[in-house]
């Protein structure tokens, strides 16, 4: 069985966001960049299917410029065995990845394509139910546990209420939740024997893609600021503040 | 042109974030449609058909729905959505799962968790877990937006009556099969819903403390929520998770108790009304947005809270 994984370059989830003095987007100039966290998620399950003997190759795409190579090789010294990256810029529309993503699946014949639920730049939560729509392969997001069995994934998925349980028919798309697995890191002989891993670079043309988008950005800007509060000293003065001046408890 | 909203539902009642996600709605055509697809839901389809605002009802009611798969809904949406210049779903793990597939079908980019509409083009969204607000303006010929609840107040449930249609296709997700489901079931408040919600998170300890908060809570009336560093500890379930994966919820109190403050825990709640924190580190990032304070051992502070209420 063959695993595809996409992988996105994000901001780190650790870094505190500016948003640029002009308002057209999140300043990244100099900021630390990471794998998006749930494309780690993805990159773990997937290796360990393949540790079981459940997968034989996992491959992984990444969308983007150049710089996204660097991701692309933290996968691998993760454990994924070759790399694709799409050339183009950042930023690109969900819709336009998911096309790149889906015929980069198709073209691999992929058994199963693994993605993060969500990036923690654009807060989307789409591309991979997109990807499934293209493709009109089953898919089974917010994933909580895999499990691959007779040609078919059954997947536990955190939904609002709880947790549900589907079997999906393979090929087929998971997205990953946080509770999916803890993420490896990277040992140093294996970063190393990342840098001779194939990695191939294609462009949208190469993939018969039309990119584009009639989304626009009109503005970004910082999130209103919330005024600052005050300590209090006492149980007792809370409860009287939250009575007499919140007024939200009687 | 009107607006279609996926109603959300359990087959049995209709989830308060539809209501919301109305008042969105109007906001851009005063002609509203809810689609209910479900199986033996003709309570949802009856309560659907009430709320104010709403004119029309698309009922599809087939066992091919019973669980909403995003692979069949999102083809009878789609179906049905000519004519369509706006396509709505409250922003919550069914919206999210469907929503996305519907945009692809149309060829069509999707926003999701929009809080603010600006015109029948441009919507405002926050990104970054919130530490940015986007507004973006699309020329796609249909728009799917998915809604935030906590950006809209609820439409009325009740005062309207819109027709209803029936619609007959039955479209079967063969690759896709409904297994099980476990379901928290409480009787307090549902988060998205609350008015007043007590949060734990690490500092809780363990799963047995988070009785602490319920005393609070029974107090109060309100809906328990969590860190997700209490919920990957195992302490409590995934959906009680507040923050930029999880949950968003804006009540009146939102209280926060031994739960550091981390960006991604504010997204989910930084627009509460009045927002508490109890914590024994002074330092603790909660306390920026905190509008009280309480730098306290929680495991003496919530005791006296409760009986102090
Ligand atoms: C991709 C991604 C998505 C995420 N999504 C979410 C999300 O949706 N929601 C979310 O919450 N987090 C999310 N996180 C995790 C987030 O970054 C933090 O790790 C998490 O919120 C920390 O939870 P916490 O505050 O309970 O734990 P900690 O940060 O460990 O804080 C525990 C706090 O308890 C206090 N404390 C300990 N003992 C006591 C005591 N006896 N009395 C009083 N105070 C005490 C400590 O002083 C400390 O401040 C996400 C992270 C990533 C990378
Ligand atoms: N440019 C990209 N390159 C590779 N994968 C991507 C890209 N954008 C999104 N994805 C994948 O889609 C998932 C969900 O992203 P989003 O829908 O943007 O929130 C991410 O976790 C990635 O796995």
């Amino acid at each position: 069985m063959k695993i595809l994984v996409s992988v996105k370059r994000v901001i780190d989830y650790n870094v505190k966001v500016r948003v640029k003095p002009d308002q057209s987007a999140v300043d990244l100039t100099n900021v630390k960049m990471s794998m998006n966290p749930f494309c780690e998620i993805a990159v773990e399950e997937a290796i360990r299917l393949k540790e079981k003997g459940v997968a034989s190759e996992v491959v992984v795409v990444s969308v983007g410029s150049k710089s996204c190579q660097e991701t692309l090789r933290t996968a691998m010294a993760l454990g994924a065995d070759r790399a694709i990256q799409v050339e183009a810029e950042d930023g690109l529309d969900s819709l336009s990845v998911a096309k790149l993503i889906a015929k980069v699946a198709q073209e691999e014949a992929a058994d199963l394509v693994i993605m993060g639920k969500q990036a923690i730049d654009s807060d989307n939560n789409q591309t991979g139910q997109m990807v499934a729509a293209l493709l009109d392969y089953p898919q089974a997001t917010f994933a909580s546990e895999v499990v691959i069995e007779n040609g078919e994934a059954q997947v536990t998925r955190e939904i609002d209420g709880g947790l549900q349980t589907l079997a999906i028919t393979l090929p087929a798309v998971v997205t990953t939740d946080l509770r999916l697995n803890e993420p490896r890191f990277a040992s140093l002989p294996n970063i190393m024997k990342a840098k001779k891993k194939p990695l191939d670079v294609k462009t949208p043309a190469d993939l018969g893609v039309e990119v584009g988008s009639n989304v626009s950005i009109v503005s970004v800007t910082p999130p209103p600021q919330r005024a600052g509060g005050i300590k209090v000293g006492s149980v007792a003065e809370l409860v009287d503040k939250l009575k007499n001046e919140a007024k939200v408890v009687s | 042109m009107s607006v279609l909203i996926i109603a959300e539902h359990d087959n049995k009642s209709l989830k308060p974030a539809t209501l919301n996600t109305v008042t969105a709605a109007t906001q851009i055509n005063a002609d509203v449609h809810l689609l209910v697809a479900g199986f033996e839901c003709q309570t949802v389809v009856e309560q659907a058909s009430q709320v104010a605002g709403v004119t029309k009802v698309l009922v599809a009611d087939n066992a091919a729905y019973e669980h909403q798969l995003a692979e069949n809904v999102s083809k009878l949406i789609v179906e049905v959505a000519d004519g369509y210049e706006h396509i709505l779903a409250p922003a919550t793990t069914t919206g999210k799962n469907t929503l996305p597939r519907v945009a692809a079908l149309l060829n069509v980019a999707q926003l999701s968790d929009v809080i603010k509409v600006e015109s029948a083009d441009t919507f405002v969204r926050p990104i970054y877990a919130g530490n940015a607000i986007a507004t973006v303006k699309t020329t796609d010929a249909v728009k799917v937006l998915t809604v935030r609840a906590t950006g809209f107040d609820a439409a009325a449930s009740t005062g309207g009556s819109a027709e209803r249609q029936v619609l007959s296709q039955v479209i079967a997700s063969d690759r896709s099969r409904f297994v099980k489901e476990q379901l928290a079931e409480s009787d307090r408040p549902e988060l998205t819903a609350a008015n007043v919600i007590i949060s734990g998170g690490r500092g809780m300890g363990n799963g047995d403390n988070f009785k602490l908060l319920e005393g609070i809570a029974d107090k109060l009336g309100a809906a328990i929520g969590a860190s997700r560093a209490a919920v990957d500890a195992g302490f409590v379930p995934n959906d009680l998770q507040v923050g930029q994966t999880g949950k968003t919820v804006a009540p009146d109190l939102y209280i926060a108790v031994g739960i550091s403050g981390a960006i991604q825990h504010l997204a989910g709640m930084k627009d509460s009304k009045v927002i508490v924190a109890i914590n024994k580190d002074e330092e603790a990032p909660i306390f920026q947005v905190a509008d009280y304070g309480l730098v306290a051992d929680l495991f003496d502070a919530v005791p006296e809270l409760e009986k102090s209420l």
